[in-house]
């Protein structure tokens, strides 16, 4: 049977120097690992004190709202410290890691016959569920609700980001067995979105899930383009979006029946000397592959994710645990660029054909820093976002629907259909330099408040 | 340019919170964001930004601007010596041109800016560009013969009345420019239509004075056909001679400022729709719309300004300029794709309704615009409203499925 083909118009590649190289350098386990509760989607209670001894597995983090749901240590040691911001929030757990890692066993369960409450506790009680999000709201997803679809996206179409093809390349067994446990907690099916050229017969002969071609501009690689396309989120509808490293870690449990939370680290940018990928483990420090390998003489930003949707971390921070990449680009705020608006900017990217780089596109490519190039504006042009926004949904009217926190507006024009990381290249875009993903966050949050 | 900003640094503390000069932080943050593009970076979401802002959209209208307000300067001083009688060089017309519209350009502004920077003060918020634009359109679409204190006064109330009051750039109903012509046009008719405001007919600051040929005849286009009696009018230049189309296109006629040379406002349209600024869906469908119009008048054809070709219609007043630069107003326009095409149609259709059948004055553009700013909200309602018609069905038979 032909696979399932989802061709898109809308939306922007935006190219970028600096495409991680298909090269992984092994970084050792390092000696000290940190939890960032900030990293997972629950509201963090912990389970440990300073002085416990963890394995690899033992639970550190629960959610508030669901005590079932454990964010689990990646290694074995002794908590070093916890520490806390403001309002005692929990900034991270500092785990001092053991020589040798030992690991937390779990009951082994035969997955085959397993029934999805099985899976469910299995999953739960080792940490897995965290990577799990539901729709709407893009929250942890409720393990007492049963989705109506199950959605994976193993094409990330943003910009520099890696390769779901070579980081699954080694671990084809554990892929499939994820995404056979993962089948069994839908009644629907799962759909596994595929680059529309990709020769990866790890994905395109997967069983147990329908494979769908993504063919388009980013963002077609966002879980959104496939669920509007093929399963429309009505209100009261529920979906799970399920990451690519995450149908591994879930793999990788299910096949050895303890936790195996290192990954692949796709380190990108235009600072970067040698992007490269780096086997590394969730909750390492990303200090090990940026030394001697960027170019520092100016300010930079590091960021985990991509450039469009990514969170800044600091030089001594870690990857977020569901994150794949780490892209360095230039801070930019010591560079004061003369009359900016009046210049040709040859260098510089636009989509608006007003500067004349895109004249010269294919032969020069544009250089970014995090400025954000110009002051705050309420929205004057027409248009921009529409073009970059691949959905059956007018942006600008759901944007200013957000802004005004007006929830049956809201509703009727299509927020369960999107999450804030489908606005990024409206956010990109816009000439008055709005937040919008940070609009889009936090009228989900208000709503989720107020509908739960 | 180091020294430069190193001069901005050193003066900017006096322009912050608890300075000497506090008041004055957002004309400062003006001057220091048109010097230097602002070194803030990204807090949240997308960490890099595509270079557009506001300030080089506006430019971009600006440049765009540009053709039609020389030649409306040089067309100034042409109609000038030719009521006069005298032949000049063409250095002497566009002299003659700059010296009678410089003055209302820095009225508009000062006058307009002014009133903008005190708002920003008061808001605490940056100066925004849209002023920019605002401010040289309005004396582009005036009579030469309006006052400068009309027009002071005229930008005082649309900047106050047609923007401020609705939030500033970005949330105004109605063209600011546009509101201001409508001021005057209700305000101080006798100075905004006639045969006697279009020509400077007197010197300007003592330059290029004379006696008014026989035969002078001020009456734009326009104006002659709305009055004429028969249905065949022959269109004549201010000194009696006949003018045909290609004068037409030129803009070698009276009429506003800018708005007279087709040709001009044609090269700022190629750079707006060039540049991505304007969107070509509603300049095309003003003149669609305005064809359309035209052509169903001719069926009827009983007066000279229903025997009037599409043509002409367009060639004609200020429908060109409207289309290029007023309807294409993103604020004040539709904002759905779909609105555009009806939004600009209609305008291009009560255009020529208003100035075929409205007895008083021959123009239309002016208010059909206006009146399509205020229906544009309506349109882009049913547009959208469309959309969530389709969620809702799905929703519903997706309901009655399970």
């Amino acid at each position: 049977m032909m696979a399932k083909r989802i061709q898109t118009k809308k939306g922007l590649d935006i190219a970028i120097e600096g495409k991680p190289k298909l090269n992984t350098v092994e970084l050792p386990i390092p000696d000290i690992i940190k939890i960032i509760p900030d990293h997972y989607p629950i509201i963090p209670k912990l389970s440990v004190r300073v002085g416990d001894k963890l394995e690899a597995g033992s639970a550190v983090l629960f959610d508030k709202n669901n005590p079932d749901i454990l964010v689990t240590s990646p290694v074995s040691g002794e908590v070093l410290a916890i520490n806390r911001g403001e309002r005692r929030k929990i900034l991270d757990i500092t785990i001092a890691v053991d020589k040798t890692i030992s690991y937390k066993s779990f009951d082994s369960i035969d997955w085959k016959k397993a029934t999805a409450d099985n899976i469910k506790t299995a999953l739960l009680e080792s940490g897995m569920w965290t990577y799990i999000k539901q729709r709407p709201y893009d929250c942890v997803a409720n393990p007492a609700l049963t989705p109506k679809a199950i959605f994976i996206s193993t094409y990330d179409s943003a910009p520099l980001a890696p390769s779901y093809e070579y980081i699954v390349k080694e671990e084809a067994v554990a892929f499939q067995k994820g995404v056979d446990i993962i089948a069994k907690l839908t009644a629907g099916k799962v759909y596994l979105g595929v680059k529309a050229n990709s020769d990866c017969n790890i994905f395109t002969e997967a069983k147990n899930v329908e494979v769908v071609r993504l063919d388009g501009p980013h963002p077609v690689g966002n879980p959104s383009v496939m669920i509007q396309q093929l399963e429309p989120m009505n209100k009261g509808n529920i979906m799970w979006t399920i990451s690519l490293q995450a149908v591994l870690f879930i793999g990788r449990f299910a096949t050895t029946g303890s936790v195996n939370f290192t990954k692949k680290v796709a380190l990108s940018g235009p600072e970067v000397r040698m992007p490269q990928y780096y086997q590394t483990i969730v909750g390492a420090g990303i200090e090990d592959m940026i030394k001697d390998n960027v170019f520092d003489e100016k300010h930079l930003r590091y960021i985990s994710g991509n450039v469009l949707t990514g969170t800044k971390i600091a030089l001594d921070g870690c990857v977020a645990a569901a994150d794949n990449q780490v892209t360095v680009i230039a801070e930019g705020d010591e560079v004061h660029e003369m009359i900016g608006w009046g210049m040709p900017r040859f260098n510089k990217f636009s989509v608006s054909r007003s500067y004349f780089s895109w004249l010269l596109r294919n032969k020069i490519t544009p250089k970014f820093d995090a400025r954000i190039m110009g002051g705050k504006r309420a929205i004057i042009m027409s248009g921009e976002y529409d073009n970059v926004f691949p959905f059956d949904i007018f942006p600008e009217y759901l944007i200013k629907a957000m802004i005004t926190k007006d929830i049956d507006r809201m509703e009727v024009l299509g927020i369960y259909e999107v999450i804030p990381e489908d606005f990024a290249l409206c956010e990109f875009v816009c000439t008055s330099k709005l937040e919008i993903q940070k609009i889009a966050q936090e009228a989900i949050d208000y709503m989720r408040q107020e509908m739960e | 340019m180091n020294f430069l900003r190193k001069q901005v640094d050193k003066i900017k503390p006096h322009f912050e919170e608890g300075g000497k000069f506090a008041k004055l932080h957002s004309v400062f943050d003006g001057f220091e964001t048109f010097l230097f593009v602002p070194n803030q970076t990204a807090k949240s979401g997308t960490h890099i930004h595509d270079c557009i802002d506001a300030k080089r959209t506006m430019i971009t209208v600006l440049v765009a601007l540009m053709p039609a307000l020389l030649f409306g300067m040089f067309n100034i001083g042409y109609q000038h010596y030719l009521a006069i009688g005298q032949t000049v060089t063409f250095w002497d017309q566009l002299f003659f041109g700059v010296l009678a519209v410089l003055p209302k350009i820095v009225v508009s502004y000062i006058v307009g800016l002014g009133i903008e920077f005190v708002f920003a003060q008061i808001k605490k918020e940056e100066i925004q560009e849209g002023f920019l634009v605002s401010g040289m359109l309005i004396p582009m679409i005036m009579p030469i013969e309006t006052p400068l204190w009309m027009i002071g006064l005229a930008t005082a109330f649309a900047v106050v009345f047609g923007k401020e009051v609705f939030g500033g750039t970005g949330f105004n109903i109605f063209n600011v420019a546009l509101v201001t012509r409508a001021f005057l046009f209700f305000a101080y008719p006798s100075w905004m239509s006639g045969d006697e405001v279009f020509v400077r007919t007197t010197d300007t600051f003592g330059f290029g004075g004379g006696t008014l040929v026989d035969g002078y005849s001020g009456a734009t286009p326009l104006g002659e056909i709305a009055t004429a009696t028969t249905q065949q009018v022959h269109l004549t230049a201010v000194n009696g001679d006949p003018i045909g189309l290609w004068e037409m296109f030129v803009g070698l006629i009276p009429g506003s400022i800018a708005e007279t040379s087709v040709l001009a406002i044609l090269l700022g349209a190629a750079v707006l729709l060039f540049t991505g600024v304007a969107s070509w869906k509603i300049m095309l469908s003003v003149f669609a719309g305005g064809t359309a119009m035209a052509l169903l008048f001719n069926v009827f054809g009983v007066n000279a300004a229903m025997s009037l070709t599409p043509l002409e219609h367009i060639l004609l007043g200020g429908f060109a300029f409207g289309a290029v630069f007023m309807a294409t107003d993103p604020v004040t326009g539709a904002r759905t794709e779909k609105g555009k095409w009806i939004y600009g149609f209609l305008i291009g259709v009560f255009g020529i309704l208003i100035r075929v059948l409205n007895p008083g004055y021959p123009e239309g553009m002016m208010l059909a615009i206006l009146l399509m700013n205020m229906f544009a909200p309506l349109i882009d309602y049913f547009v959208v409203e469309g959309n969530i018609k389709r969620r809702m069905k799905r929703v519903k038979s997706t309901v009655i499925k399970a």
